[in-house]
């Protein structure tokens, strides 16, 4: 391996023997299973990073009686599909995530939301869910888990319009609070994880707090399942140890003409040449659920921006008043500019517009619909514009 | 209690108690749109954000329990740019025409847009691009999608307050609407007319289908004999749509006015709500006597009341195998429609082609009915025009009467005496308490055992109530009743008529005579009364009509000296011959979306 190769790792993809894992657990106290996770320093792998531990203690601490653990495999983050992989290859860790959160936190019941477009995958997981409950019987443990299709709305990744959808009812995110973890699923606590985070899970209880630590930076601890697409050599899956920083991942992962990196899909940010250097990919900086998109310099970003806006446009549950109509504003703007119908100026009026949905925006699609907008307008001004 | 700071003040507040409300005990008032207090919090026009000292995000004051120590801001530098963007955007997606709104001056974006001073229109007008049109198929409700702001009030009052779901949510982003089962038209659909989705929309998007100028051609045609009623409800909210506080009676001056716009005939719904005990009484004691004496099995009860239109398409709709349950008795609007062109016709020696009869309703669900084919019993349309008590407050401004200098004036006669019975019509309960006072009388030859006529068990607001009158000492064609127990239930909001009669289907509720009313609170919480409406002006409304009542000089249907000279001089006898052809009508089993 040359030395400009970031690091790879293989712990999500390992093939693992999980009974053993679910042997281990099964005798385990429940809170000892989250401080193990806390000491780990696990944050959420779909991309707001909350640390999953606490996530786990806290409906741990809830009194109701009935829980709920629900797998959140949407994934419909342009330019996402390591969920997908992971399902495909090694979906009894999924499971098996799912069973130690039930033990964490005292749920019997758990639920996989699995994206529309991925129901290919339901008759092989199907055989791997009857394998697990097989196991659960044998460990004489009465945890349940179901799939649940969705129905192709990306809002239905945001936790609660995904709770409403498994109720049956319209995907629309609710208030919060009250979190999922004291009012979720069926309005029960509920803890949901990512994929991809349940799978962690399982890898550090097998091999334990300090060996997750070792990889990563402080801020970001172990590794990362990354969908690396656009104007690359190498698009695909890779397991990559946290930390580095962009241009690391574009020396790596890059054309040799690479202008920019769009770090976390429709709602991450653009991080344009000159930044690659000081950009950490991690929680300290540029936190991503995985999608890495690269364009050289045959793209204009305008057209990339207006595809992200197109989308969000479209996307938008439509309930709240700042997605719903700045999605709307922020495209016609920009076409606007584009044809010379409003002056250059406009862009800044749009720029305010973003931080206002940013800030009142009820969930957080439209609260990070500002950030492709603000990342790309700011350091790509002139191709909006001309 | 939790503490908190709001603009650099202390507050104590229960738990639980929302940003918004905490602010109102501080007398500061947050913007709100989304926000009604006969709903749920919704959460989603995010008006009333504020800020939190220390929080990422605005927080949206409606649906955000306080909690201890937190500081807010509720006019801050953020909070203002927010906001004033927020009905910047929504004014972009919102029809602005006001000047050619039926709303114009009384919708709740118009107020904020002012409050705000927004004049620059930042935005670029994405209500043209779309290619709305207007809802006009309805008689009693319009609806116009380009002047929606999607606050989803109206869908939750749907859902929440009559759980009828007529109007949904559909489509996501840039397409999201409010709208019906397979976009069919308001007139195609579940919808029952009720109007309560009008009462909430803040905008113009929901407003009534108004006839005000039909009217007013009629009036001023010097050939038509314009003959108008006016309903229980009407006198007790009509003061507020003209400036007056909730709760205010205003029958004096409301019958002064009608004379004044032109209305050759000012009579009372009130003389056919008189009627409508005496046919429905009637009808009730005939059903018990089939199933008590001669053991008729087919005999239909519980019986339940017919006189809310908005109830009745719901019973058409959602339970169709009880249709036989509801009173054959026409409402009492439709009553005094039919006797308005035989009966009025006969004694005022008027040609009934000549007449024109409007009526005056707190309720959209009237024009409705007045419209089903089955209404012409006179061999005219019964009724023609129906106008709520807002549309009646504008033409009172139309005419330029300065309505609070009104002297109080009578209504005319005949069919204008009425009883308090009839009066209590307008609230929930009403029709029961005017039934038993009759009913037990005719049974018992004594008036019903309560203080002052005043049926308390079946009066209040709960959703749904159970009240039972004991017959004992029967006059002896009633001795069949002695020692029954006259079972009875009340329900107002339709949600609460759906549990009432899920109990009743269920075998859980088993009683004999069931009144409901569409409308919470009943007429006077109707879909065409003054807005806003909430619980507390219901109340106020409540406490008028009882007082109405308490006012009258006779208080029962059955005293009421042109009750008893219609059945002598025209009717014969209830459920007799005439009544059956003019007062009585048939039900149609309907769609189930």
């Amino acid at each position: 391996m040359s030395s400009n190769h970031v690091k790879r790792v293989d712990l999500i993809f390992e093939k693992i023997e999980c009974k053993a894992v679910l042997e281990k657990i099964v005798d385990m106290e429940p809170d000892d299973i989250c401080q193990e996770l806390l000491d780990s320093d696990l944050k959420g792998r779909g991309g707001a990073g909350f640390p999953t531990g606490m996530k786990w203690r806290f409906t741990a601490q809830e009194k109701d009686p009935v829980k709920y653990i629900v797998c959140n495999a949407d994934e419909g983050e342009p330019g996402t599909f390591k969920d997908r992989e992971i399902l495909d290859q090694v979906p009894g860790k999924v499971f098996c995530g799912m069973a130690i959160a039930g033990k964490a936190v005292g749920a019997k019941m758990g639920y996989v939301y699995l994206r529309g477009e991925y129901k290919f995958l339901i008759p092989k997981l199907n055989t791997e869910l009857d394998k697990f409950h097989k196991t659960m019987d044998e460990f004489n443990q009465n945890f349940r888990i179901q799939i649940r299709l969705g129905s192709g709305a990306y809002i239905c990744g945001e936790e609660s319009a995904l709770f409403e959808s498994i109720e049956g009812k319209r995907g629309e995110p609710r208030n919060k609070p009250p979190y999922p973890t004291s009012f979720g699923l069926f309005g029960k606590p509920t803890a949901i994880n990512n994929v991809e985070t349940l799978v962690h899970t399982v890898m550090i209880m097998n091999y334990g707090a300090d060996h997750f630590r070792e990889l990563g930076t402080k801020d970001s601890r172990g590794s990362k399942v990354f969908s690396i697409s656009g104007d690359t050599p190498k698009a695909g899956i890779f397991e990559l140890e946290l930390g580095m920083t962009v241009d690391q991942f574009v020396n790596d992962f890059g054309d040799g003409d690479t202008k920019a990196v769009q770090v976390g899909g429709a709602s991450g940010f653009c991080v344009p040449r000159k930044k690659f250097a000081e950009t950490i990919i991690g929680f300290e900086g540029m936190p991503t659920g995985g999608s890495m998109k690269l364009f050289n310099s045959s793209r204009s970003m305008y057209n990339v921006l207006h595809n992200y806006l197109d989308f969000f446009t479209e996307e938008s549950c439509g309930q709240c008043t700042p997605c719903r109509v700045g999605c709307q504003q922020l495209l016609k703007g920009v076409e606007a500019v584009k044809r010379g119908e409003k002056n250059s100026k406009y862009l800044d009026e749009l720029v305010k517009l973003a931080k206002t949905m940013k800030r009142a925006s009820k969930c957080g699609l439209g609260q990070s619909v500002g950030n492709a907008f603000g990342s790309i307008v700011e350091n790509f001004k002139e191709e909006i514009i001309y | 209690m939790v503490s908190l700071s709001i603009n650099g003040m202390q507050v104590k507040v229960p738990e639980g108690t929302t940003i918004l409300e905490a602010a109102k005990q501080l007398n500061f008032r947050i913007p709100t749109l989304c926000h009604h207090d006969d709903l749920c919090v919704a959460g989603n026009c995010r008006v009333c954000v504020v800020e939190q000292l220390g929080a990422k995000a605005l927080v949206a004051s409606c649906a955000t329990p306080v909690t201890e120590g937190i500081q807010i801001l509720t006019n801050s530098l953020k909070v203002r740019s927010a906001r004033k963007h927020i009905i910047e955007l929504l004014l972009s997606e919102h029809n602005a025409d006001c000047t050619k709104c039926y709303k114009n001056g009384m919708c709740e974006l118009q107020d904020l847009s002012n409050e705000f001073a927004v004049g620059d229109h930042i935005f670029i007008d994405l209500n043209t691009i779309k290619d709305y049109t207007v809802d006009r198929f309805s008689p009693s409700i319009q609806k116009d999608d380009s002047k929606c702001i999607r606050c989803q009030r109206c869908v939750r009052t749907c859902e929440q307050l009559q759980g009828v779901n007529a109007l949904t949510v559909a489509f996501k982003g840039d397409q999201q609407r409010i709208t019906t089962f397979e976009d069919l038209s308001m007139a195609e659909v579940i919808c029952t007319n009720c109007g309560q989705c009008i009462n909430r929309c803040p905008t113009g998007a929901l407003v009534e289908r108004t006839y005000l100028d039909e009217v007013w051609d009629a009036i001023l045609d010097p050939t038509k004999h314009v003959v108008v009623q006016t309903a229980p409800a009407v006198r007790v909210g009509l003061g507020e749509e003209l400036g007056l506080k909730p709760g205010k009676r205003v029958t004096g001056q409301m019958v002064s006015a009608l004379k004044r716009l032109g209305f050759d005939s000012v009579l009372d719904t009130d003389f056919t709500a008189d009627l409508t005990i005496m046919e429905e009484g009637t009808e009730l004691l005939t059903r018990l006597k089939k199933a008590l004496v001669d053991k008729d099995s087919d005999v239909a009860l519980p019986m339940t009341t017919s006189c809310s239109p908005g109830w009745v398409k719901f019973i058409e709709h959602t339970f169709p195998e009880y249709l036989p349950n509801v009173s054959t008795c026409k409402s009492p609007q439709q009553m005094f429609g039919a006797l308005t062109k035989t009966y009025y016709s006969r004694n005022r020696n008027l040609d009934p082609k000549d007449i024109v009869s409007v009526s005056i309703m707190p309720c959209t669900a009237k024009k409705y009915e007045a419209n089903r084919p089955e209404m012409r019993s006179s061999g005219f349309k019964d009724v023609d025009y129906v106008l709520t008590t807002r549309e009646l407050a504008r033409m009172i401004k139309q005419a330029g009467v300065d309505f609070n200098r009104l002297k109080e004036d009578k209504y005319d006669s005949i069919m204008g005496v009425s009883s308090g019975a009839g009066v209590i019509f307008g609230a929930t309960g009403g029709v029961m308490e005017a039934a038993l006072r009759t009913a037990y009388e005719i049974v018992t030859g004594r008036p019903v055992p309560f203080e002052d006529l005043n049926i308390t068990p079946v009066r209040g607001m709960d959703g749904v109530r159970q009240a039972s009158v004991l017959f004992e000492d029967c006059k002896e064609e009633w001795s069949f009743l002695n020692g029954v127990e006259l079972q009875c239930a009340v329900a107002h909001g339709l949600v609460n008529a759906r549990k009432l009669m899920d109990g009743v289907k269920s075998g859980e509720i088993n009683v004999h005579f069931i009144e409901v009313m569409a409308c919470p609170g009943g007429c006077l919480g109707g879909g065409g009364q003054p807005i806003p409406t909430n619980e507390e002006i219901r109340k106020k409304r409540t406490e008028a009509i009882y007082a109405e009542d308490m006012s009258m000089e006779i208080r029962k249907s059955h005293e009421n000296p042109e009750i008893i000279g219609i059945y002598k001089d025209f009717l014969g006898e209830p459920l007799g011959h005439k009544s059956h052809e003019l007062l009585h009508t048939q039900y149609t089993k309907r769609v189930r979306y």
